[in-house]
């Protein structure tokens, strides 16, 4: 639990004059899971999308593993087994449930255009195997039984679900979940905290972003309290919760 | 009559004038419905057209005065587009942006098709506003139809900036433009001022068909190109901003004028395309936009 | 769904080989061979519409494209129809990389537009560069294609190669649409961030999508040349890019299935509509061959209006429905 998998340096994001993230500094450690939490507008969801590709950085870096990725474009941060969600859930509503997963067997498998188009679909090994992979990893959530059915038709929570089985599926060594909590009932909550632990118990990083603060100070090791995108405290769940600074922010003095 | 250097450049001058105004105002219609609903609609060339096919029927079929058929195509063509909104836009419950494209595209076939049975498919003359005798500037000709476009388009202009600024209705659309669910919550009825983009924008539309109808000689097919160029200037201009058509169209109309006279005349509307669509590529946002405002833009 | 797939091929096959035992009319086999065109530019376009979700707006550019290509190679140059059809085929894949790789970075209205406009400078260079096109008046004089010795110089003949290239066609696009690369294109029309944070490199993908369906455009195009053996600049206008798209989006842009049907109904339309032509005139109405803009408008925006899922989608609701009432009529019997 000692080694350093994403660092984040200084970073910066302004929008014409409106400052989104200012001088953030955060250090997540391998197999961990931190949270971030914060007021809404706070910046976090920007931080995700910095770290994930879709926005570059005003000014600052950020190291996954000691490379810099800032600025690279999405699917090759997605490459490096960085893996997310959306607040706004994002599934593929048209596609069924097991070919969403199988989507995330993408960076995993190889073949491309010419091979696609000449090679009927019985005739490959590479997609039977993405087919039972993808599998797993929806039983593994628990949506084995719904694998037929377009993503679009199912409810909130299983589409939350298997956004994270579509990340999970990319083998990924770190995953960013963007608020997976909210829209869910007090129950699907529990079973989501237990499904986080469980990803991290397969050694997977979580980098956690989300407002229900008991699920937060269930699961997490580490959080980091976003105000105004700057960093104003970090530590584990104890110290969070007696740290002045922290309550007069959320209490709003 | 010499025909010397200046006196050509002034001449592609005017007439690149000419096709500017026009220009500016079919951008100007696309640019009131994309404030008010971040629609494009592909039926904007289709107004134009009917609204000069209207005024040849009404003055030289009817007799009627021009004054009087000026009024009367403008507000034909205007109750089509409140029709237009009110049949095909306003009844979509889920749009998405792909649907909204091949709607209005659907309509300007339909609006395209039924000028082509009215009509027929030949082009239309109509005498000019006030005779075609052309004024002489130093060598150079300029009709006094294109006086009254340039008029037209100055009276138009001032018009928008009194009802956008000055008018209740006017701020309501803005506000409507702006933030549509604030705006519902401070009682704006953000339904009508739809249909009220849809009718204004068609207005504009006739107007600049009716203006453009003596020089060009109106038919039932023009409605396409003009509307691909009076898009692509409304994109030079920067989506949604009026006094950046006005520009972009008067820029976009004299470059194309010149390269019809200096390079080749068949290839002028080519080369205005070509123009648009790499500034259309490189600076989406338009001259006069900021990119980064535009990016964040639902697009 | 693979299997309906199979069998939907399986059906079209036998239908296929049939036909002219029923059809023995070459004006209406003419028809056909038009209708096997237009599906097959649409099988192209709705890989890029339906599945990658991306709007074209200029496809008549690229059948164009193969079309002249086929045309001044073989009249003008003597090449061999094959490799007239394989040139048409680099050259539309390269425009379409050119016109691809800026256009693609746009999204929704301005995709739309940009492609329109493409669609009209090629309309317009085709009728501007006489020396090359021959302009308004266009190439004659391309000879027909021959496959394997045998001249396609019939309607039966062209009628059954035009057929099996949209079997073929049909078959590597089933191919691509489940595939790896298929659900990188349909991830990318269901949520484009989602996709790019799988992996999916989004901007390639869009503009490999791109030049697979001005391929197919392209190859339409040079069979059209070879088929008519003249051409001129009028069907290649912009009218028609929109016209391709309305059978897309009427089929069911969602399927494959939709752009075959919505591609077959639409070239089938004018010819119906004019045969009936005596009957409209007992009803006091003409028809004539100019309403058929008319039409498709009205079509396209009544489609849209009750039926956005296409007519593919629409007739599976409706069976649906039915099926339900039937059902419900059932019970009702019984109890």
């Amino acid at each position: 639990m000692t080694e350093i998998i994403l660092e984040l340096k200084k970073l910066r994001k302004n929008f014409g004059g409106v400052v989104a993230v200012d001088h953030m500094d955060l250090t997540v450690e391998s197999g961990s899971i931190t949270s971030m939490i914060g007021p809404n507008g706070a910046g976090k969801t920007t931080i995700f999308n910095l770290i994930t590709g879709f926005l570059k950085p005003s000014a600052g870096n950020i190291l996954y593993r000691n490379t810099d990725i800032s600025g690279m474009k999405p699917h090759v941060i997605a490459r490096k087994a960085i893996a997310r969600t959306f607040q706004n859930v994002q599934v593929f509503p048209q596609m069924t449930v097991l070919e969403n997963v199988m989507v995330g067997r993408h960076i995993r498998s190889k073949s491309g255009f010419i091979i696609s188009v000449l090679v009927p679909p019985f005739c490959r090994r590479e997609d039977k195997k993405n087919r039972t992979d993808a599998e797993k990893w929806l039983d593994y959530v628990g949506l084995g039984h719904e694998s037929d059915k377009t993503a679009g038709s199912l409810s909130l929570g299983n589409q939350r679900k298997l956004e994270i089985a579509r990340a999970l599926a990319m083998e990924p060594k770190i995953i960013l979940l963007d608020e997976p909590a909210s829209g869910l009932n007090a129950r699907e909550t529990v079973v989501m905290g237990r499904l986080i632990e469980k990803i991290r118990k397969m050694d997977i990083t979580v980098v956690l972003v989300e407002h229900d603060m008991e699920l937060v100070m269930d699961i997490s090791d580490q959080i980091g309290v976003i105000n105004f995108g700057r960093c104003i405290a970090t530590g584990n769940p104890a110290e969070i919760q007696s740290n002045p600074e922290v309550i007069a922010a959320y209490l709003g003095e | 009559m010499e025909s010397g250097g200046f006196t050509d450049f002034l001449q592609f001058i005017f007439m690149g004038l000419q096709r500017g105004c026009i220009y500016a105002l079919v951008a100007m219609g696309f640019n009131i419905i994309y404030s008010a609903t971040g629609v494009i609609n592909f039926a904007q060339g289709e107004f134009v057209v009917l609204g000069g096919l209207m005024m040849v029927t009404l003055t030289t079929g009817f007799g009627l005065s021009i004054v009087f058929a000026f009024l009367i195509s403008t507000l034909f063509v205007t109750i089509i587009g409140i029709l237009m909104e009110r049949c095909t836009i306003n009844p979509v419950k889920k749009p998405t942006v792909l649907r909204l494209i091949i709607i209005t595209i659907a309509v300007s076939i339909l609006l395209k098709g039924v000028a082509m049975i009215i009509w027929g498919k030949g082009s239309h003359y109509m005498r000019h506003f006030s005779g075609s005798d052309p004024f002489v500037i130093a060598g150079a000709t300029i009709l006094p139809q294109t006086l009254w476009i340039i008029g037209i388009l100055g009276v138009i202009v001032v018009a928008f900036v009194v009802f956008f600024n000055l008018t209740m209705t006017g701020k309501s659309m803005r506000a409507c433009a702006i933030n549509r669910d604030a705006a519902c919550l401070a009682g704006i009825n953000d339904r009508n001022m739809v249909m009220l983009s849809f009718a204004l924008s068609a207005g504009i539309g006739a107007v600049a068909g009716i203006i453009v109808t003596p020089i060009i000689q109106m038919d039932y097919a023009r409605g396409a190109l003009l509307g691909l160029k009076g898009f692509g200037v409304a994109v030079v201009g920067g989506l949604g901003n009026s006094l950046g058509a006005v520009i972009a169209g008067i820029l976009v109309g004299v470059l194309e004028a010149l390269s019809g006279g200096y390079i080749s005349s068949h290839y002028m509307d080519a080369i205005a395309l070509l123009i648009l669509l790499l500034v259309l590529f490189v600076r989406p946002s338009g001259l006069f936009g900021s990119s980064e405002a535009s990016r964040l833009k639902e697009f | 769904m693979r299997h309906k797939d199979y069998m939907g091929l399986g059906i079209l096959l036998l239908v296929i080989i049939f036909l002219p035992f029923v059809i023995t009319n070459d004006y209406y086999l003419g028809v056909l061979v038009f209708t096997a065109l237009n599906c097959l530019t649409c099988i192209g376009l709705c890989l890029l519409m339906g599945y990658a979700g991306q709007i074209s707006l200029g496809h008549a550019a690229f059948y164009a494209l193969g079309a002249y290509a086929t045309g001044i190679l073989t009249a003008k140059l003597g090449w061999s129809s094959w490799m007239a059809m394989g040139t048409g085929v680099i050259i539309s894949a390269g425009v379409a990389f050119l016109v691809g790789v800026p256009s693609l970075r746009l999204k929704g209205h301005y995709l739309a537009m940009a492609t329109l406009g493409f669609g009209a400078i090629i309309h317009i260079v085709l009728i501007a560069a006489v020396n090359m096109t021959g302009g308004p008046s266009g190439v004659v004089g391309i000879p027909s294609l021959h496959f394997f010795g045998i001249e396609l110089n019939t309607d039966t003949r062209f009628f059954y190669f035009s057929w099996s290239t949209v079997i073929i066609g049909l078959l590597l696009a089933l191919n691509l649409i489940h595939s790896r690369v298929g659900r990188g294109l349909r991830a990318i029309h269901g949520s484009e961030d989602a996709a790019g944070s799988s992996g999916v490199n989004t901007s390639v993908y869009k503009i490999k999508v791109f030049m697979v369906s001005a391929v197919y455009a392209s190859v339409a195009g040079s069979l059209y040349a070879n088929y008519v053996n003249y051409i001129d600049p009028g069907p290649f206008d912009v009218m028609h890019s929109v016209l391709l798209l309305t059978m897309v989006a009427v089929g069911g842009m969602h399927t494959i299935w939709g752009a075959i049907t919505g591609a077959t109904v639409l070239s089938l339309l004018p010819e119906f509509l004019s045969s009936m032509s005596d009957y409209f005139e007992s009803l006091g109405l003409s028809y004539q061959p100019d309403y058929d803009t008319l039409i498709y408008g009205g079509i396209l925006l009544l489609m849209m209006l009750f039926l956005p899922e296409g007519l593919v989608d629409g007739m599976n609701s409706i069976r649906r429905i039915t099926s339900t009432m039937f059902i419900r009529a059932r019970k009702k019997l019984v109890f």
